[in-house]
């Protein structure tokens, strides 16, 4: 599949704002992060900041971005429709929560709080049952799938949300976190590819169940239905050398995930403001590449049966 | 509405029967395909670069050749593939904004291209290759069954069948209600074996490919001429024989 820049990025930058804002609203009523109305704000705003990114950038995917709002009908079918009545719900609390935390509305903020919670977990729930919910491209429908997203979003919104409590010296909750999110999504993800690695499962379609040939016997393409690339070559048709992609995993699993829980382990035992600042932004940075290059590989890797019909495979 | 209409016993299933037997690969079927859908429901449809290398387009309709079998049972099969109508089609309920849907009445699958925002959810979602985007007008285009041919009042009712249909030259191509068991489509996909494509995936196509006919055994392939004495009626020409042959 075709790694479309504008849906690699918004993947990447909503995930980590949603788990930003499930991280700040389940810890804000736990007192696990600073209490003040400032880093309420600023870690808010970072989250909407990286959620609405996010969102605007995939609009840049669509044919007719002015249209997008007609994705809000189609609830009852569609997940691509529930992501985005989920995101629009969620702006809702996070409004509240905003307005609560500069009106001084105390208890009642936790509450809306929780609810932005709930609406990013649904939200980032929603995303992965797009890919999880189609049958033609084996390596999204896969039960890995949901829980890489969920998981992946959680590590990278605790990392971003660490970071920004360093500044007001209490990281460790968050901190703790991102080093587990950093293990667990290490772990999805390495399950997920030793999985993908293995031999199609034998239900699967091929060229002679995409033709009916079977019947005559083992069949392969001899002539092709047009001499230049068409829509279905360039969409699901992109294929990465193996070798490449062997190298991206690396980088996604070691920089993206391996560093980031070295670095937070590291400011969770370093003292003081400076140290778990300077650390938890290189965390930072290296989660948010690890996954560019990890999400990158999900398009990348992933195979649809449109290519049985023009390489037999 | 994206939601799938229920399926009712005896419902119209319009739908194309393809014999992979008599296709001869010709691309008629793509070519007027293109012809048609050009103008109409789903015109304009766009070429890119057509004069030049790197030209490119959307087709509704595409015809692979394959290479089947091994030895005496191996065959060239010539494929069309389009959009096969299907029964549960994925590719209407993951559409967002209502754009994709399957018609109750006749069971078409179509796009209103006023609604479309062009995700692409619903390509991705076909496994087939039915679908194709017009990057030109920003929307999903695909087979419409030639619904603007199928039940145009305007034209003589013998042509009041897909583009694809009446162009083939080798009549491989046959047009129907698949729902019904008595049309002659259905009597046909009976008679002949006709399969759809990848049913373990469950999207239920509509259409039907009629396998190539087998032949009964492997044959022998032409013999060479090697005529016995007996065979030669000649006198003389036995008298050689006879004494070249000591």
């Amino acid at each position: 599949m075709n790694p479309a820049p504008s849906i690699v990025l918004f993947t990447t930058a909503s995930g980590a704002g949603y788990g930003m804002l499930f991280w700040l609203g389940l810890l804000r009523p736990l007192g696990l992060v600073p209490q003040g109305v400032a880093f309420g704000l600023i870690a808010l705003g970072l989250a909407v900041f990286l959620i609405t990114i996010g969102l605007l950038s995939s609009m840049a995917h669509l044919g007719h971005p002015e249209r997008a709002w007609r994705a809000l009908s189609q609830w009852r079918s569609s997940w691509l429709s529930r992501e985005g009545v989920a995101a629009v719900a969620t702006f809702l609390p996070i409004l509240l929560l905003g307005l609560g935390l500069i009106l001084g509305w105390g208890a009642l903020t936790h509450l809306f709080g929780l609810l932005a919670a709930a609406g990013a977990v649904a939200t980032v729930y929603c995303t992965g049952m797009i890919y999880a919910s189609l049958k033609p491209i084996r390596q999204w429908r896969h039960p890995l799938v949901v829980p890489g997203y969920l998981m992946l979003s959680s590590f990278s919104g605790a990392t971003i949300l660490a970071m920004t409590a360093a500044y007001w010296g209490q990281a460790w909750a968050p901190a703790l976190l991102a080093a587990l999110g950093a293990a667990g999504a290490f772990w999805v993800k390495q399950s997920y590819w030793r999985d993908i690695d293995g031999p199609a499962p034998a239900d699967a379609p091929t060229i002679e169940s995409a033709t009916g040939l079977g019947a005559i016997g083992r069949t392969r393409p001899l002539e092709p239905p047009h001499t230049e690339t068409n829509y279905l070559l360039r969409e699901m048709g992109f294929r990465i050398a193996r070798k490449h992609a062997q190298r991206l995993r690396r980088v996604a699993l070691l920089g993206g995930f391996a560093v980031p829980l070295a670095l937070a382990v590291l400011a969770l035992l370093a003292g003081g403001t400076l140290w778990p600042v300077l650390l938890l932004s290189l965390a930072t940075s290296c989660a948010l590449l690890g996954l560019l290059a990890e999400r990158w590989l999900m398009f990348a890797e992933a195979t649809h049966t449109v290519t049985l019909y023009y390489t037999g495979r | 509405m994206t939601c799938l209409p229920e399926i009712r016993p005896g419902q119209k299933k319009l739908g194309l029967v393809i014999d992979l037997d008599t296709c001869v690969g010709c691309h008629a079927c793509a070519t007027n395909c293109k012809e048609w859908n050009a103008s109409g429901h789903s015109g304009p449809l766009p070429d890119f670069k057509p004069f030049s290398a790197g030209a490119e387009g959307v087709w509704f309709n595409r015809v692979h050749s394959y290479e089947a079998g091994e030895g005496g049972e191996g065959r060239t099969v010539h494929f069309p593939r389009s959009c096969l109508h299907c029964e549960t089609p994925d590719c209407v309920t993951v559409c967002p904004t209502g754009a994709s849907y399957k018609r109750a009445e006749d069971g078409i699958v179509l796009v209103n291209h006023d609604t479309c925002i062009g995700c692409g959810l619903c390509a991705w979602a076909c496994p087939y290759g039915a679908r194709e985007m017009d990057e030109d007008e920003g929307v999903m285009k695909k087979c419409t069954l030639c619904v603007d041919r199928i039940y145009n009042e305007t034209i003589p009712e013998a042509q009041r069948q897909p583009a694809c249909v009446l162009t083939c030259p080798t009549r491989a191509r046959h047009f129907g209600d698949l729902g019904d068991p008595d049309s002659a489509v259905s009597r046909l996909v009976a008679e002949r074996g006709g399969t759809g494509l990848m049913p373990e995936l469950g999207y239920g196509p509509v259409n039907r490919y009629l396998p190539p006919r087998r032949t009964t055994s492997v044959d022998p392939g032409p013999q060479e001429d090697a005529p016995t004495p007996l065979d030669v009626k000649n006198p003389l020409l036995r008298w050689m024989d006879k004494v070249l042959s000591r």
